[in-house]
């Protein structure tokens, strides 16, 4: 099975604090990620708001180019590759955003929207070709009658409707992988499962690989059941493995913190969960990161002299899973 | 087991109607809510977009915001054993009543810090506003005490202006600010979204110190289960503006009697229960201009019969404290966890 | 036949269409006859009412008859037909104005927020430079020293009314590339073309159409302000001269001649609110959000 999308070392840094005067600080908002997505795989990256999972899923698909390290689409680093190479890489990852309100063009009808691509990728030539096109793209992500939504505007569809456009329009070129950011973050909650299990569906159907972005860890550990999940903190993957080992015996002590700060949605269980005391209770920023591990002002295990001097490597520990963590070297 | 709060109601709401007016047509985003809230109690209403909870928060301070308006029923408040009609109040007695009494913590959104001000001054105008004879020492002491309650450093904070606090921070203020004049009950809406995980962490326990501190009696009003799950006694669900299930948080999440109910313990994806199977509801929220006839949870509820279509069910008890509004909850069998 | 059906279509998108909607508003309704009327008196009105030019002193201000619908000047020239006449220069140099700001501004203003970076600065530093310069008394050194005439006078008002205006679609071009359905076209590769023309200006076409009508209107008020302090010479019908010889020959110290200087005042006033309530109106045109 090969890997569609690897991210090697990928940084992504920007100057913050410029003025007319001085150059400002290199802030980095993704600090040396390395993750790997196989074909018809799932991801789930997870972290709070700000942790840089979004940067990275941009960098993932292409939008942004990193200032270090290399992107990889199938074995190719698409940095390099020629113009035409690339476009291919740019459309066989395909990226959905969570604001199903301002990820369509309001002033194009449903229409317009989706047989843009396909008119511009010669997948149609004629209009008749394209409203059949778009009509079965519509009929895929549960959108029927087709007729009734083709020439509507955004506007006229509910949140979960237009969803599900925006789905239809990243499978239009049969994409080899998604980058769906906060997908159903929006939508209420007795509709998520409807849009999960869509994107499952077409997962089955098409092969397609899944990047799940979300600070929702109830969400992504369902999404992501049969894949891999990567926590992210500040710019860092400090944890990496198969979803269900690492929420049920997580090793990290971001992590654990995590999971036992996090309530759920079962009143026995959450209200016996003892909570992980940190150390500090200052949420750091991206504009004044810790020195070392970024974790270790609010770590309860910090090692005086060692976690605060340089930034652990990933320790693989077995199992397929990687710790970025100086407990486990 | 839930604590068990004193019996003994505070708020009593009666057959409470809201709607908006809007350029399509009459949201009836409240419909003939019955409700009491105990004493020293932790009341979650939960619901979706759509189904009234917010206005139903909104309503009991009488605080409905234009285009809105009560259409008819009550809310009466129980205070040092008299009986207040909110709304039959002219508007400066509402206007001592709430911060007084009640008082409310708004989404983060809605952030009703001013940004011109320290953090001070704002909390110190609002004790003058409410009670022209105390002295700053004792305002100063009080809201000390307040800060720390919510797990802020004083020193640090009381000097800042709004922008300089993070939004864990701010949100605390906020709650530091709902408490400023001991009121008995307090509602908060929405108070953890749009803040990081480990920081709702904190505001959460920040809730539970204020709870077996103060004994006040807190109203939330969320979509959030976990949120629920985590720190109600109660939970009274929400759809198409009526409330259509109440009762102990235990029983309503593994024991509940509504379809809906039922639907969205099923739909909700818990973080370590990974074996658990979920489904997805059909179909949408009703259009809250024009809602289907009878019950409006039938056209998604897989056990809709004839009755439901055409009669909208009633509150029925089912037992001591726990409401629902179902036509069938005596045949069908729910449960999401067994005993 | 094809092209017989495609003319219908778009006649119905851009004429039927928008006329409706127009029409659903009383305000838009009533701003849009009002300049249908100001365009006809410009165009026809020539025609159909000619310039009384012959002074006649023992007509002078004369009140408001049949005869005389407006009154008479100082002279006892008819002022009604003063003032269908002077519609034409008018609506032409405001047209000329306005269309010409927002053709540079748009342009620039495009440019400076699509591309960013160099082109950025350099477009936005002319534009601070310009916006800077008190804009009248330039107006007033440059038609002391250009030979003016309706069209010279609309090109200096023009390229001195656009940085305003560039800089207010820079900022719209700037946050419309933020949005996700921009980047969402960018993963699809639908080119640099498509993203500019089809995604980002039909969502700039409500914030263009409406200043471009209040680009005119601003170009009438630029107008008639040099002509009354006297630096354009111009015939005596343009509606600015009017209220500068009103002005001058004190026609409002007479309740019977406050007529001379009333007119040309309700005309230019008539003229703004029509085109500001048409203005109104023309952004349910193109907002499709906002029809509903």
């Amino acid at each position: 099975m090969s890997k569609v999308l690897e991210l090697r070392d990928v940084s992504v840094a920007f100057a913050v604090g410029r003025t007319l005067f001085s150059s400002g600080r290199m802030a980095k908002a993704v600090d040396r990620v390395n993750l790997e997505l196989g074909e018809g795989r799932t991801l789930a990256l997870v972290g709070e708001s700000g942790c840089g999972k979004t940067t990275t899923g941009k960098v993932a698909a292409g939008l942004i180019k990193p200032t270090e390290g290399l992107v990889l689409f199938y074995g190719k680093d698409v940095w390099k590759i020629k113009r035409e190479e690339f476009n291919e890489y740019r459309k066989s990852v395909q990226i959905i955003h969570q604001d199903p309100y301002s990820s369509l063009n309001p002033m194009l009808t449903i229409y317009r929207t989706l047989s843009a691509p396909l008119f511009r990728h010669k997948l149609v030539s004629s209009k008749e070709e394209a409203v059949d096109m778009v009509s079965k793209l519509l009929e895929t992500v549960g959108l029927v009658p087709p007729e009734e939504f083709i020439s509507k505007y955004p506007h006229q569809l509910s949140g979960g409707q237009r969803q599900r456009v925006v789905i239809a329009r990243a499978i239009s070129l049969n994409p080899k992988a998604i980058v769906a950011d906060e997908p159903v973050s929006m939508i209420d909650v007795s509709l998520r499962l409807q849009i999960l299990h869509l994107m499952k569906d077409l997962q089955r159907k098409m092969g397609v690989a899944y990047l799940f972005i979300t600070h929702d860890l109830a969400t992504g550990r369902y999404f992501a059941r049969d894949g891999y999940t990567a926590v992210m903190y500040l710019g860092t993957i400090v944890e990496l493995g198969p979803t269900n080992s690492v929420i049920l015996e997580p090793l990290h002590p971001y992590t654990r913190a995590l999971l036992s700060a996090i309530p759920e949605a079962d009143p026995e269980k959450t209200r016996m969960k003892k909570v992980m005391e940190l150390r500090s209770l200052d949420v750091p920023s991206l504009l004044n990161i810790p020195s070392g591990c970024k974790f270790h002002p609010r770590c309860p295990f910090f090692i005086e002299g060692k976690c605060d001097k340089q930034p652990p490597e990933r320790y693989y520990v077995g199992k397929d899973r990687w710790v970025a963590c100086y407990l486990y070297e | 087991m839930a604590i068990a709060a004193q019996r003994e109601p505070v708020i009593v709401v009666r057959n409470l109607s809201v709607e908006y007016l809007t350029p399509r047509g009459v949201v009836k985003a409240v419909r003939n809510v019955n409700l009491e809230v105990f004493k020293g109690e932790t009341l979650f209403i939960v619901g979706e977009s759509g189904s009234g909870k917010s206005t139903l928060g909104f309503a009991l301070l009488n605080l409905v915001p234009q285009p809105g308006y009560v259409k008819e029923g009550e809310v009466v408040y129980r205070v040092d054993g008299k009986e207040v009609n909110l709304m039959k109040l002219p508007p400066d007695e509402q206007r001592k009543f709430r911060w007084k009494h009640a008082s409310m913590v708004f989404q983060a959104a809605l952030n009703s810090l001013n940004p011109v001000l320290r953090v001070w001054d704002q909390l110190y105008d609002t004790i003058k506003a409410h009670d022209r004879n105390v002295s700053r020492e004792e305002a100063y002491e009080k809201v000390r005490n307040l800060l720390s309650l919510v797990r802020l450093d004083a020193d640090r904070v009381l000097r800042a202006y709004p922008h300089q606090l993070s939004g864990g921070m701010r949100q605390r203020v906020m709650i530091a600010m709902a408490l400023l004049l001991d009121p008995h009950i307090v509602i908060l809406d929405e108070p953890t979204t749009a803040l990081d995980l480990l920081t709702q962490k904190n505001i959460i326990e920040v809730l539970k110190n204020i709870k077996s501190k103060l004994h006040t009696t807190m109203i939330f009003i969320t979509h959030d289960l976990s949120l629920a799950a985590e720190l109600a006694d109660r939970v009274a669900v929400m759809y198409a503006g009526r409330i259509v299930e109440l009762g102990d948080v235990y029983e309503i999440f593994y024991r509940p009697k509504h379809p809906y109910t039922y639907a969205l313990m099923k739909t909700v994806p818990k973080l370590t229960s990974v074996d658990e199977e979920l489904y997805p509801i059909p179909g949408s929220p009703p259009d809250m201009v024009n809602m289907p006839p009878g019950c409006k949870f039938h056209p998604r509820c897989p056990y809709s019969a004839d009755v439901c279509k055409q009669v909208e069910p009633l509150d029925e008890w089912v037992a001591s404290g726990h409401l629902v509004a179902c036509h069938l909850w005596k045949e069908l069998k729910l449960e999401v966890r067994a005993p | 036949m094809a092209s017989a059906r495609g003319l219908k279509r778009v006649f119905r998108t851009f004429v039927v269409e928008p006329l409706k909607i127009i029409a659903g508003s009383k305000a838009g309704l009533a701003g849009f006859i009002g300049l249908l009327l100001y365009i006809s008196m410009a165009v026809f009105g020539p025609y159909i009412v000619p310039l009384d030019t012959r002074p006649k002193p023992e007509k002078r201000y004369l009140p408001p008859s049949w005869e005389h619908p407006l009154g008479t000047d100082f002279e006892g020239k008819d002022i009604f037909s003063q003032i269908i006449n002077g519609a034409r220069d008018v609506l032409f140099v405001a047209f000329m104005a306005g269309t010409l700001t927002v053709l540079i501004a748009t342009l620039l203003g495009s440019i400076a927020g699509f591309k960013g970076g160099l082109w950025d600065s350099i477009i936005m530093a002319v534009d601070e430079v310009l916006l800077t310069i008190p804009q009248f008394p330039l107006l007033s050194v440059l038609a002391a020293l250009v030979r003016l005439n309706n069209f010279t006078l609309a090109a200096i008002i023009g390229v001195l009314s656009w940085p305003a205006l560039a800089r207010a679609i820079r900022s719209q071009v700037l946050s419309l590339k933020e949005r996700d359905f921009i980047e969402a076209a960018r993963a699809l590769d639908l080119g640099t073309r498509h993203i500019v023309t089809v995604e980002i200006l039909p969502n700039l076409m409500p914030y263009i159409v409406v200043s471009w009508i209040l680009s005119m209107t601003g170009a009438i008020y630029s107008q008639v302000g040099l002509v009354f302090l006297g630096f354009v010479p111009f015939t005596s019908h343009n509606w600015g001269v009017m209220i500068n010889m009103a002005w001058t020959w004190g026609a409002i110290y007479y309740k019977t001649s406050v007529w001379y200087i009333l007119s040309p005042i309700l005309a230019i006033t008539g003229f703004q609110l029509s085109a500001i309530l048409f203005a109104r109106s023309l952004e349910n045109v193109f907002n499709p959000r906002l029809r509903g």
